[in-house]
């Protein structure tokens, strides 16, 4: 049995979770996001990374991004990586595609504001 | 030259941005005053997710929810005053006379109502007894985070953060991606004051100690901080002797809680509550005839999306604002086990209305009564009630003949 707490809504469930041959046992946990996170963090954990890149521009020197889902964990410091060698340097809105995250992982990094601001 | 406007909003952050916008709608003009230079508020440096999923049903990052509201107030016609100070206010016939402090010179505005939307201030190192020199490296977590995701600066390589308020975690797990070492989190208190999540997302995930009943004492070092004293503090927060710990360090990024800032409103005496450290209101954030206050400015809160809910009732309420014969109030009282419960009196008559409040300690699972007298308004079950964890009832008092002076009682009662 593993103690988690749910990070999916600022409820923060205290989840008991077990993986026993592929089937999962949760307790604690209030909706049904509850299950899925457990199952997540019991086989391979999830996290969605928020960062900033540099852009070209003096006056918005950075820009705040994420990845547009999420990304394995164990992935989050080859992103961060691969987030320090990436220059914006032309207009993008809010929700726009900076980068891939091939090869490390699936996925997009997406601009989290308006460029420039 | 002066502005005349139906209702001035102070303060461009979440806040602000919902009751111009909840203005707007109603018809009215609306003048929005921000000091910064860009409107969205502490929101722009909050480069981390989770904003909005009351509101939007997904998880965003700060820049991004307020993105949301920028892009409507664009399809507005709200006058923006950027880089706008607010040096003053005055009851005037008008309404309210506002001197605006711009990059041009002085301005004046007169509005028939305002809306406070002017946020919470950081507690500082002098605030909570911090002694000993004043190297560089002491900074509360909201300026490390400036530092840190608006100008591109890491504050410190070796950090020790004091207090475990959402910021502190969010900006230990930051300061972790960025390459800086982050030696602990340090809480005199026996539990977290943040998020459960954040102590799993933020400390967990990146194996930070968080050290539980311990304080810092000292800072040490000059003109750099070089070391922290760490101390065990006893059951009423005050340091043990004898259980000083040296730990070396070159930032202490402080995460020690946040007081509503309400200098201005303060100068135009209004009611203070002791606790929430914000004016007293109604359920429409009115403080007084053609006054409103919202968001942070009433009180601390820990989700953005009640933040904005706040701004578009006073929003909306300041765009109907009229001048009324004396308005009959009943109070709202924190009884047993309740810290504090917003509004702190209701307008009558009233309908629903969406009723804040936080517990005083962390309880098990319980029953939250709201009554008045021997009536029972309403009453929820809660599994887990904590602190740091702001509650909300829709209270419907539609059916509830209210009286001037009734007092209505929020109290918890464990199961």
């Amino acid at each position: 049995m593993t103690n988690l707490i749910c990070i999916t809504c600022p409820i923060g469930c205290a989840l008991q979770a077990e993986l026993v041959d592929g089937k999962l046992s949760v307790t604690g946990h209030s909706c049904p996001r509850g299950e899925d996170f457990a199952r997540a963090e019991l086989t391979n954990p999830m996290r969605t990374l928020c960062s900033n890149v540099r852009t070209n521009n003096p006056a918005c020197p950075l820009l705040p991004v994420r990845t547009q889902g999420e990304i394995p964990k164990a992935a989050m410091m080859d992103v961060m990586r691969l987030l320090a060698g990436v220059t914006v340097t032309q207009p993008l809105q809010c929700g726009d595609v900076i980068t891939s995250l091939e090869p490390i992982c699936d996925g997009n990094v997406i601009a989290t504001c308006d460029f420039p601001f | 030259m002066s502005i005349q406007t139906n209702v001035a909003v102070i303060g461009g952050g979440p806040a602000g941005l919902a009751a111009a916008i909840a203005a707007a709608k109603q018809g009215a003009q609306v003048l929005l005053i921000e000091r910064e230079a860009r409107l969205g508020g502490i929101l722009k440096q909050c480069v981390h997710d989770g904003f909005g999923v009351l509101r939007f049903g997904e998880k965003l990052a700060g820049p991004e929810y307020a993105q949301r509201f920028l892009n409507e107030l664009r399809q507005t016609n709200i006058q923006i005053l950027t880089q706008t100070f607010v040096d003053k206010i005055k009851p005037h016939p008008l309404g309210w006379k506002i001197n605006l402090v711009t990059a041009q010179g002085m301005r004046q505005a007169f509005a028939k109502a305002v809306v406070f939307a002017t946020g919470c201030r950081e507690r500082t190192a002098r605030q909570i007894g911090i002694h000993g020199t004043r190297p560089a490296g002491v900074l509360t977590a909201g300026s490390a985070q400036f530092f840190t995701n608006i100008l591109g600066q890491l504050p410190g390589r070796r950090c020790v953060i004091l207090g475990s308020g959402d910021i502190g975690m969010i900006m230990a797990r930051r300061l972790t991606l960025e390459g800086a070492q982050v030696q602990g989190v340090y809480e005199a208190r026996g539990t977290p004051s943040g998020l459960p999540r954040n102590v799993a997302q933020c400390l967990h995930d990146f194996n930070i100690p968080l050290h539980l009943r311990k304080t810092v004492t000292r800072c040490f070092g000059y003109p750099r901080l070089e070391a922290v004293e760490i101390a065990s503090v006893d059951e009423h927060m005050q340091p043990i002797a004898g259980t000083e710990e040296r730990v070396d360090c070159d930032a202490l990024i402080l995460s020690v809680g946040l007081i509503p800032e309400n200098e201005l409103l303060e100068t135009l005496r209004v009611p203070i509550d002791p606790v929430t450290r914000g004016p007293v209101c109604d359920q429409y954030g009115m403080v007084e005839p053609g006054l409103f206050c919202c968001g942070n400015a009433a009180h601390v809160n820990d989700l953005v999306d009640y933040v904005s809910e706040s701004g578009e009732i006073a929003g909306a309420a300041a765009a109907s604002y009229t001048e009324q014969p004396e308005q009959q109030h009943a109070q709202i009282t924190a009884g047993q086990g309740i810290m504090y419960a917003v509004p702190q009196r209701i307008a009558l008559p009233a309908q629903e209305i969406p009723l804040y409040f936080r517990v005083k300690e962390e309880l098990g699972k319980s029953r939250v009564v709201i009554r008045v007298g021997e009536t029972v308004l309403a009453k929820k079950t809660y599994l887990a009630l904590r602190p740091p964890e702001m509650e909300r009832i829709m209270l419907d008092l539609s059916q509830t003949t209210l009286q001037e002076g009734d007092e209505i009682t929020v109290e918890v009662q464990p199961l």
